[in-house]
């Protein structure tokens, strides 16, 4: 296993500066830095609590941060609320698996993707071709994401009854169709079947290669270090610890941090 | 004969009623209890053009539905911004806000005592006057709602709004502006809901308080779930159930007092047999193929 250290043409395209955030004197974020490149693979790692949910979460626009700023493409995304975050092109999947349950798999993708004319009031009175060709490309893009996943006889089934790994598989699917440039992956194999699990790997790992960036929350470390050029380690809201799986998980800080 | 073009009457206003309703309890999962208060603005709205500046029907209408809009973001832009139930019990406050208003500002809405002598809608020169006339006046308005519904429900736009029924937080990270979606839809809710109104002031030519009160809300609330959130033909069968049910009452031969009285217990009664064996009403559906 090679991980290829040298860091690519150094394009910040998530720029993350002194994030603070509280909870009635809990610290979840805390003085939190980093950068997240273009077409970089980041895993970010730590104990349980250790804030990197609320991180994704203040990236978002779902929690407001105290102090700091986010820029993601050179704009500043600081306290944007999470629609026009998603709009600039961050998708995120959540921790506790969030989809349209009860609607198909397809409706499920057919609402990630954005900036959808059908979808403003005055086009439901007005036909209007643009949009009619728009809800065709979408549905044409929608099929041959459903296809490269391998789930597209599941197309007109409902997203609750999909197995676990396939709604995970499907949640990762809705953030391709939103054609984000950073992907924010919370657990994407936690809980899930080796095969499927495979599957997200292959599909993580092209991503890149795709003009993607991508940071995942994970705790198996096999996973991570397969996928990930850095690694991020997280503790109390801080950023103990940063670089290659190899130097990260060879920190003294980071031994110390999981033995207390 | 007149009877039951009446309750036919009856049965087209509260599926307009009904079918706005659902737009926002069954497809956007915002539970509002403030409908028969936008039903009573249109209502007064009609019958004061009408009465103080004798415009026409037509006015009047477009007016009423403009108005009840307006007031409907008024209510919501402040009240949805809370969740679930407190936005219930918002909607409720708002339900009673106008309720008072409606009886205390005797000047302008007559109070207690209503308005009386509301004429009769002129269209084009027709008066509508006689059941049948009214009948088919309402079962157009109430076409055109349900086709405006239909239209909504079936776009991007009102797959927006089942999503947001789904999984707010899901929506709103898919990157959709999920309050502006609820505040519109609460205002064509709002909108809609007074077409009825303003044909049960020129149908009945006379309005006070007492037709808009919280019970009617719960009663046009009643209809949807019992004909089955998330579906607008739900509605017009749950409007007709609903509607013509305890007219049935009547000729049981029960005295008048006890049938009255009976209406209540009998909705109540179906609301909790349908909560408890159907909780999707008669054709509701979190099934999909809308």
């Amino acid at each position: 296993m090679l991980v290829s250290v040298e860091i690519k043409n150094m394009n910040s395209l998530l720029n993350i500066e002194n994030l603070t955030k509280a909870f009635d004197g809990i610290t979840a974020l805390d003085r939190f830095s980093c950068d997240i490149f273009e077409n970089e693979i980041v895993g970010l790692i730590g104990p349980n609590g250790a804030g990197k949910t609320t991180l994704y979460n203040v990236i978002t626009g779902f929690l407001e941060c105290d102090k700091g700023s986010i820029t993601f493409e050179g704009k500043d995304v600081t306290k944007k609320p999470p629609h026009k975050i998603a709009c600039c092109g961050i998708a995120r999947t959540f921790q506790d698996l969030r989809l349209l349950k009860r609607m198909t798999v397809m409706e499920n993708i057919l609402l990630s993707f954005q900036h959808q004319k059908g979808e403003g009031l005055y086009n439901v009175f007005v036909n209007n071709k643009e949009v009619l060709q728009q809800q065709n490309d979408n549905l044409e893009r929608a099929l041959s994401l459903l296809d490269y996943a391998g789930i597209k006889d599941k197309e007109n089934n409902l997203a609750e009854e999909l197995s676990y790994g396939q709604q995970k598989l499907l949640s990762i699917i809705c953030c391709l169709a939103a054609d984000a440039k950073l992907l924010l992956l919370d657990e994407p194999i936690a809980g899930i079947n080796p095969e499927m699990r495979e599957r997200i790997l292959e599909i993580i790992k092209e991503l890149p290669s795709k003009g993607k960036s991508v940071v995942i929350i994970e705790h198996d470390m096999d996973f991570i270090s397969h996928l990930c050029d850095r690694v991020i380690f997280m503790d109390a809201g801080q950023k103990v610890s940063e670089g290659t799986p190899e130097e990260v998980r060879n920190d003294p800080k980071v031994i110390e941090a999981y033995i207390d | 004969m007149e009877y039951l073009l009446h309750i036919l009457i009856l049965i087209g206003i509260y599926s307009i009623l009904a079918v706005s309703l659902n737009l926002l309890v069954g497809y956007t999962g915002i539970l509002s209890m403030a409908h028969a208060a936008f039903y009573g603005i249109g209502a007064y709205v009609a019958a004061l053009m009408a009465l103080r500046l004798d415009s026409p029907f037509i006015l009047n209408l477009f007016l009423a539905i403009i108005g009840a809009a307006l007031f409907g973001a008024v209510v919501g832009i402040p009240s949805l911004r809370i969740k679930d139930d407190y936005f219930a019990i918002a909607t409720f406050a708002f339900q009673i806000i106008t309720f008072s208003i409606l009886n205390n500002l005797v000047d302008f809405t007559g109070g207690p005592l209503g308005l009386p002598g509301i004429p009769q809608p002129e269209i084009f020169g027709f008066t509508v006057s006689t059941h049948i006339e009214f009948l088919i006046l309402v079962t157009i308005l109430a076409a055109i709602t349900y086709w405006i519904a239909n239209k909504i429900v079936k776009s991007p736009f009102g797959k927006v709004l089942k999503a947001i029924r789904e999984d707010e937080i899901f929506t709103h990270a898919a990157g959709k502006n999920v309050f502006a979606y609820k505040v519109k839809i609460f205002m064509i809710g709002a909108g809609l809901a007074s077409i009825a109104g303003v044909i049960y002031a020129t149908y009945i030519t006379y309005i006070d308080p007492t037709s808009f009160t919280i019970m009617e809300s719960i009663f046009i609330i009643s209809i949807v779930i019992i004909g089955g959130a998330g579906n607008l033909k739900g509605s017009v069968i749950g409007a007709v159930v609903l509607v013509a049910l305890p007219e049935l009452l009547r000729f049981v031969g029960l005295p008048n007092s006890v049938a009255a009285n009976i209406r209540q217990i009998l909705y109540g009664g179906l609301l909790v047999v349908f909560m408890m064996w159907r909780p999707r009403g008669f054709v509701g559906e979190y099934k999909m193929d809308a």
